[in-house]
């Protein structure tokens, strides 16, 4: 309990991703909390690879998490703008709302 | 040792709790803040552990930037009326089959932790050790910038595609608003321009005709 070793790390991680994938399956909001999820789950897969970089010695989780970090802020962008362009049209960006593709 | 476990426990059920809020609450804009704290959290947490050139650039990128970029939306797009809790009203039928992958794939996860237990040789297949000697930010530079410089500029690419993206997608041509036309400016040559007239004296000149 008092020796923090890499299993709690990674128990954190599986809880974030856990919460995040709820968020996305869950959500009934809007289109934007799904997003937030997505960087949830990127988020505990930085924390998974971050303590295993720490916890082996290993630099090499740290320069992955690096592009990770790059990938997440190109897709934030790109959903963020894909959303501006859906409330543009369509006026509303509730979950029950999208349904064009009827999937 | 205590140091280090109590203040892995406190940022840890920060983190925890904030992602809670982010999933469950009520209105959008409380849903980016407590996702600004689930990173903030998230960031001390690496730094704690020693990564803390990582923790710094998630708090630039993803506090600085991305979670701004979320309040800047959410603000614009004035979805913070639309306040419905999860289970009210549409009923649902994907909540079901939704709960239990997620609790599948929690599952999955720990089964996957349970199994790293028994296995020996994981740690010491390390091929990029650590120099302790040198700061975080010193090492990690000096393997990004010369065995990965690859993946690096791949990812600056990546990032350039996605501000191009971006701005593609969300331009529009706006009626009556008066822009510049680059294409009619350069084109202009001195015949359409400039017109020679002789002027008589006294009588002035009309151009309109």
């Amino acid at each position: 309990m008092i020796e923090i070793g890499l299993g709690h790390y990674l128990t954190l991680g599986a809880i974030i991703f856990f919460l995040g994938v709820i968020g996305i399956f869950l959500n009934r909001k809007n289109v934007i909390v799904i997003l937030m999820s997505v960087e949830l789950i990127l988020l505990s897969v930085n924390i998974n690879l971050i303590s295993f970089s720490i916890f082996s010695g290993d630099l090499l989780g740290q320069i992955f998490t690096m592009l990770i970090l790059t990938v997440a802020a190109a897709e934030a962008a790109i959903g963020l703008a894909i959303i501006v362009i859906f409330y543009r049209n369509k006026g509303s960006i509730r979950v029950e709302d999208i349904h064009e593709m009827k999937g | 040792m205590l140091a280090h476990a109590i203040f892995f426990y406190f940022f840890s059920i920060l983190a925890i709790f904030s992602a809670l809020m982010v999933i469950t609450s009520r209105s959008t804009v409380n849903s980016v803040f407590f996702l600004i704290l689930d990173f903030i959290s998230v960031g001390c947490l690496f730094i704690m552990v020693g990564a803390e050139f990582l923790g710094m650039i998630l708090l630039i990128v993803y506090v600085g930037a991305v979670a701004v970029l979320f309040l800047f939306v959410v603000m614009m797009l004035n979805v913070a009326q639309q306040k419905q809790s999860w289970f009210i009203g549409q009923k649902s039928t994907h909540i079901p089959s939704g709960l239990i992958v997620s609790v599948l794939i929690f599952l999955e996860l720990l089964v996957v932790v349970g199994g790293w237990k028994y296995k020996e040789n994981i740690m010491s297949s390390s091929n990029l050790v650590i120099d302790t000697s040198v700061t975080n930010t010193h090492s990690i530079g000096s393997v990004m910038y010369t065995d990965y410089i690859l993946y690096f500029q791949l990812s600056g690419i990546i990032l350039l595609l996605s501000m191009v993206g971006a701005i593609i997608l969300t331009y529009r041509k706006r009626e009556n608003v008066k822009t510049q036309s680059y294409i009619k400016q350069i084109s202009r040559d001195k015949s359409s321009a400039v017109i020679l007239k002789d002027v008589e004296f006294n009588k002035g000149v009309k151009i309109d005709d």
